[in-house]
């Protein structure tokens, strides 16, 4: 799938929650169910410290395309991370690159990511984009 | 009790607004308060009737901003039993109030091996100010350490003073753990050994009565802010001898006695330390504030407020799970608290959907989530304009996020 088709994806799948309960608990399953990072990857260098939580992420190339993994201290944060993942994770460096994010402001999580929330988000879509460029130029 | 909340909360039109479509419950108090409807239209009148840049003109408007501004420095000087008016300077805040005294101070008594002393229970403000001041001048920052109530070991302080030790800088009330620190206590063991004290009361103006010449304090800061009065206004309290001896730290306008490009002599107190146009509406604007403390009673809202702690503190440690950070015999209405399994993010932002405004994170006092080996904690914390229902919401808003983390 593209990643524009699991972004339309996840955006139905908020469509149907009734409340922010609903929406909430989906995100606490989703960060309990990320099985996260390998402890040999929570080094100080894939940490991306927020001053509210802590966001660890690490991504590589393989057969062409960008293999991202995250954790988070904070479960909901952790949550949100396992939906980008599920946005980037197996996509072309170029795709990534030129990827336009826009699940979370209509899924309503935009407060999660503004820049000034320091919970290590914002940090994480820009690496994400970064590795995208990076691994771009790598491929060619 | 002496409190008629119904008619407070609707001198605060804030605590009407709806928050994701639920009442606003407001427990962020210790990072800011809500201004009432007082210090709001002090503002509004001043801007539309009398707005004038003050000390500088002849004309009508300017002695009416510049009394305006003169007036709110007598009620700081009151209301803080200073002997002069002229020994409170307006500053932009309790930060701006610590800079001035790390530098001035500083500047002109502190020199290479001395020592300067703060507490681990300080805010940043009253930590990195200092830590500047000491690196310029090769100088020592030195500890004074807390117990795991959140209590200060002041036992300690008559060893950690020595002959080197200059200023003692701590804060009157803890942000992040509420404790009430034994001030007096510390400004008699250090003039006895000749050292000077700052007290940062930015946590303690808005809910202890305040007597400068009485805990005979060298300096005493706060800001405007959490004491119900604007933003981008506080205080710097001086004993006059010393501000006298002091250099001004900013230079401009106002500051200046005379001015040739060969020698400038510098202006009087308080207008030495307050070079520029000051920020004299907010100035009149803290005026108001202060009268407003002052006409509920700043005892009765000290006891209202113990009450919530004492009805806050029995609620939420009936909770599984729930550690209180911060369990000093002297608290105020400040209360810190992780539940076991949930992170301090997530128990914030759930409870912002449900229109509960508290405060997570370091609350800008690391070492103390340092001493308790903790990344942050939640926090709310209790003013007068709050009430028991609103604790209440807070203890079924944590039982309603406990249960949504139990389910996972
Ligand atoms: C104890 C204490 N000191 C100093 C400050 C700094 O105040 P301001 O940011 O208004 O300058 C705060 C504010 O959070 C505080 O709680």
């Amino acid at each position: 799938m593209t990643i524009n088709e699991i972004q339309e994806d996840i955006i139905e799948e908020f469509a149907g929650f009734e409340d922010w309960m609903d929406k909430y608990a989906y995100l606490i399953e989703l960060g309990t169910d990320l099985s996260g990072l390998d402890e040999k990857y929570q080094t100080e260098s894939n940490l991306i410290k927020g001053c509210q939580s802590k966001v660890w992420f690490n991504a590589s190339l393989e057969n062409g395309v960008v293999k991202l993994e995250a954790d988070s201290d904070a479960i909901i944060v952790k949550g949100i991370a396992a939906l980008l993942i599920r946005v980037f994770n197996n996509q072309t460096p170029e795709d990534i690159m030129n990827a336009d994010l826009k699940f979370i402001d209509e899924i309503g999580l935009k407060q999660h990511l503004s820049p000034t929330r320091s919970n290590g988000l914002v940090s994480m879509v820009k690496q994400i984009k970064m590795y995208g460029i990076a691994f771009n130029h790598v491929s060619k | 009790m002496t409190i008629d909340i119904n008619k407070i909360r609707k001198d605060f039109p804030i605590l009407e607004e709806l928050i994701h479509g639920k009442p606003l419950v407001y427990f962020d108090n210790a990072a800011t308060t809500q201004k009432p409807r007082q210090v709001v239209d002090k503002l509004v009148e001043y801007y539309y009737k009398y707005n004038s840049n003050i000390h500088r003109g002849v004309h009508y408007l300017s002695n009416k901003s510049t009394d305006g501004n003169e007036n709110a420095r007598v009620i700081v000087q009151n209301f803080i039993n200073a002997k002069h008016s002229h020994e409170v300077i307006f500053t932009s805040g309790a930060t701006e109030s610590v800079n001035l005294v790390a530098n001035s101070f500083g500047d002109r008594f502190i020199s290479e091996g001395d020592e300067v002393i703060v507490s681990e229970l300080e805010h940043h403000s009253n930590i990195v100010p200092w830590q500047l001041i000491c690196e310029r001048k090769k100088a020592t920052l030195k500890v004074l350490p807390f117990n795991d109530h959140g209590e200060l070991m002041i036992e300690k302080l008559d060893d950690l003073i020595t002959d080197r030790t200059k200023i003692i800088a701590v804060n009157h009330i803890s942000n992040s753990l509420g404790t009430i620190n034994p001030i007096r206590k510390i400004i008699e063991i250090a003039h006895a050994k000749n050292v000077r004290v700052l007290i940062d009361a930015a946590q303690s103006v808005q809910h202890k009565k305040i007597d400068v010449q009485d805990l005979n304090v060298d300096f005493l800061v706060f800001s405007g802010h959490k004491i119900y009065g604007p933003t981008g206004i506080g205080v710097l309290y001086g004993k006059e001898e010393l501000l006298n001896e002091m250099p001004p730290w900013k230079g401009g306008g106002e500051m200046i006695s005379e001015v040739t490009f060969e020698k400038t002599t510098y202006n009087e107190l308080p207008y030495k330390f307050e070079a520029g146009t000051p920020n004299y509406i907010d100035a009149i604007g803290l005026g108001a504030a202060i009268e407003y403390v002052e006409s509920i009673g700043i005892e009765n809202i000290d006891a209202y407020e113990q009450e919530l702690l004492t009805y806050a503190t029995e609620k939420l440690l009936s909770i599984d799970g729930l550690r209180i950070y911060g369990t000093a015999k002297e608290k105020t209405s400040v209360i810190s608290f992780l539940v076991e399994g949930i992170h301090f993010y997530d128990m914030g932002m759930l409870l912002d959907q449900m229109g509960i405004a508290v405060r997570t994170g370091t609350h800008c006092t690391e070492p103390v989530m340092q001493h308790f080996g903790i990344d942050g904690t939640v926090r709310a914390s209790f003013s007068f304009y709050n009430t028991k229902e609103e604790i209440d919401s807070l203890y079924n808003g944590i039982l309603k996020v406990c249960k949504m983390f139990a389910v996972k």
